[in-house]
């Protein structure tokens, strides 16, 4: 326990932009908080659906919410059940085996509902396209809000993603 | 190491890879698997191609891991009611593998005792095969659900808990069917192919240079090792060698992808264990690394670095500097975490005697990579058959005996420290000269092997080129293959609340395996 606690007083709070990131990430994160505080009671709801991506775009997902990003210290939580979500964030081109769980997905999301669609496979079909196996981009499944590009997209790409979803919205 | 009593002919393959290939008849293929198992040789992959519009009729190629290289048998089979012999008897791991050829080229394993769909849920129909060059890859069939025949496990108090293929958290989708009694697991079943998306029939349509680009994503955890292994295949298939340096910079990368997986993972595994301390201390040292991955391969996990031929760009002095200077704090916050975890009992409670692969279950069942240095395997292609820059850093193999989720971790701290040890030695080392000689242009018909150990484990690429620097073929083989069925087996006896962290522990690919 004693070395926990000396590594937490020694590493400190690191959300805090390292040298090269910036401004852009401050702002975004401030923007984001003072949304979710405003349009959702400070608490937005997000349900992932990985549709068939290549795991890339799951990795910055994660990324947002190390100590840098801090995604959930805004107010934002990745919750277990579409009925509980304001906001999917879907990745990947849709494979034909995970449409229907999507389309599931969708439907037992209540509204109004946000989707942002994230990487360019979510954005385009990406480079898998569309095929015997593929539907391709996520929005010739369900509505897409908004798209992320970038292979994967940044963590502060994704957060923008987000940010902007939950500011159309109201 | 070549069973004698086989009596074949053998090519030897050119490329990077120590590999040999032997054209076989049933009879020879079934013996020439027995004999192969007796001998202790691996199954590496088993896929197969259609050659119809050759004249020909359909293969059927597996490669197998000899302590000196590979040995492909390449087995033809023809055109109408192709078939070959099971090898599911003498490599188990060969079940998935052999379902997943029949879905996509129709081919049948004679006498396996499992012949159910592995890849094919309900995307196309019973009769159609994917990976036929006669089916147009644009082709949309309706779907049909042919629900999927699950083991079924009686007895009194047995109930039975499905979960997924859409799970609780930021992971891909799979299907597990945990079959309990009271609260310990009887058995478990998985069913994968969820994401599916085509890539096989898409290489298909590919040049070899935009091939590259789609191989660093069959899952992206793995970019390095399987744009390695791609363009590996590329090299072989043309009898060319890219430059020292590159090869050099190429094996910079591969460890700095072990080294962030690893760190993720155990944040996880810390996190999973009840220690959410970990997966903030160890997702922000990923996340120091993959800012310098950004800054010194333009890309957080250097995707499309390896390019066929070379690597995309170069690593400059003030590059190294950040480089070595990192690798030494990283190694000293990684020493101390691990002192932490090692001191923290409730964390141990957790991690010791859980998801336990013994030794011997682990080489009859072929699990393979970090798991398998886990479960006191020996194998690590970076030592055993070591390519350059390998061939010259002498690579310290971690293994651990215990085979349950502990040993998963200390192989895991180990590993890190030495791939550490190993970038330094490449940064100090590395050989002046040219990045790329340019793409390969191999010959229609030429083919190539590329094989890598990547941080989950070998990742194996199989290529035939098509004229005009096209793809005829490609197969790319994702450990997780092997070591999924293990899973299952780890978790027997465990109550299903230890699933997270057994599966954490493994980390294993769908993506990889699901193509
Ligand atoms: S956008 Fe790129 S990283 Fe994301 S799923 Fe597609 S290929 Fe992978």
């Amino acid at each position: 326990m004693y070395r926990i606690l000396r590594q937490i007083a020694r590493v400190g709070i690191v959300t805090e932009p390292g040298p090269e990131a910036d401004e852009n990430l401050r702002d975004t994160a401030a923007r984001i908080e003072s949304e979710v505080a405003r349009s959702f009671a400070g608490a937005l709801a997000i349900r992932h659906v990985d549709a068939g991506s290549c795991n890339g775009c799951e990795l910055e997902i994660h990324a947002c919410s190390n100590p840098y990003y801090n995604l959930e210290g805004l107010g934002i939580r990745f919750v277990a059940s579409p009925r509980h979500a304001d906001m999917l964030l879907v990745t990947g081109p849709v494979s034909r085996h995970m449409e229907e769980a999507l389309r599931r997905t969708y439907d037992a999301t209540p509204a109004p509902k946000v989707v942002v669609a994230v990487g360019d496979c979510g954005c385009t079909g990406g480079i898998f396209g569309e095929g015997y196996a593929s539907r391709g981009r996520v929005a010739n499944v369900i509505p897409v809000d908004v798209s992320v590009p970038g292979c994967p997209p940044t963590p502060l790409a994704i957060m923008q993603g987000i940010l902007t979803a939950i500011t159309r919205r109201t | 190491m070549v069973p004698d009593e086989l009596e074949l002919t053998w090519e030897r393959l050119r490329g990077a890879v120590s590999a040999r290939r032997a054209t076989v008849d049933a009879a020879q293929w079934r013996a020439g698997a027995e004999a192969l198992s007796r001998e202790s040789g691996r199954l590496v992959a088993l896929w197969g191609s259609d050659r119809r519009d050759l004249g020909e009729g359909f293969d059927v190629q597996a490669a197998f891991a000899v302590r000196d290289g590979l040995l492909v048998l390449r087995l033809p089979v023809p055109a109408l009611h192709p078939a070959f012999p099971d090898i599911s008897a003498f490599f188990p791991v060969a079940g998935r593998m052999q379902r997943a050829l029949h879905d996509m080229l129709g081919i049948v394993a004679l006498g396996a005792h499992d012949s159910r769909p592995w890849l094919r849920h309900g995307a196309w129909p019973p009769d159609v095969y994917p990976l036929r060059r006669d089916l147009d890859a644009a082709t949309s069939f309706p779907a049909s659900d042919a629900a999927y025949e699950f083991v079924s496990v009686s007895g009194e108090g047995v109930h039975e808990i499905p979960v997924g293929p859409v799970h609780a958290g930021t992971i891909e989708p799979g299907h597990f069917r945990f079959s309990v009694l009271g609260e310990r697991v009887m058995r478990l079943e998985e069913h994968l192919g969820y994401k599916h998306k085509g890539i096989e029939k898409r290489f298909e349509s590919m040049r070899i240079e935009d091939g590259a680009r789609l191989a660093g994503r069959v899952s992206g955890d793995s970019t390095v090792a399987y744009a390695w292994a791609y363009a590996m295949a590329v090299e072989g298939a043309a009898g060319v060698e890219p430059p020292a340096r590159a090869l050099w910079l190429r094996g910079l990368a591969l460890e700095r992808e072990r080294v962030a997986n690893h760190l993720g993972d155990l944040g996880y595994i810390g996190n999973d264990a009840g220690l959410g301390f970990a997966l903030s201390q160890f997702s922000r040292l990923k996340e120091d690394w993959l800012r310098l991955n950004a800054a010194v391969f333009g890309h957080r996990y250097a995707m499309d670095f390896v390019v066929p031929g070379g690597v995309a760009s170069d690593v400059d002095s003030s590059g190294i500097a950040r480089l070595e200077a990192q690798a030494d704090r990283i190694e000293r916050e990684v020493r101390a975490l691990r002192d932490t975890f090692e001191e923290h009992a409730g964390l141990q409670d957790r991690f010791r005697t859980c998801g336990i692969v013994t030794t011997e279950l682990a080489v009859r069942l072929g699990l393979t990579g970090l798991a398998g240095r886990a479960s006191g395997r020996s194998e690590d292609l970076r030592a055993d058959l070591p390519s350059p820059p390998y061939d010259q850093l002498d690579v310290q193999v971690a293994r651990h005996g215990d085979g349950d989720v502990a040993a998963r971790v200390s192989v895991r701290f180990d590993e890190i420290l030495e791939s550490l040890r190993l970038m330094r030695l490449i940064l100090d080392r590395l050989p002046a000269g040219a990045l790329t000689i340019g793409c390969p242009d191999p010959a229609p018909g030429a083919s190539g092997l590329g094989w890598v150990e990547g941080w989950r484990g070998e990742v194996f690429v199989a290529l035939e080129c098509a004229p005009g620097r096209g793809i005829r073929r490609c197969h790319p083989h994702d450990p997780s293959w092997q070591n999924w069925p293990l899973l299952e087996h780890a978790i027997l006896g465990n109550i299903v609340p230890d699933f997270p962290l057994i599966n954490k522990s493994f980390n294993l690919s769908y993506a990889g395996v699901d193509l």
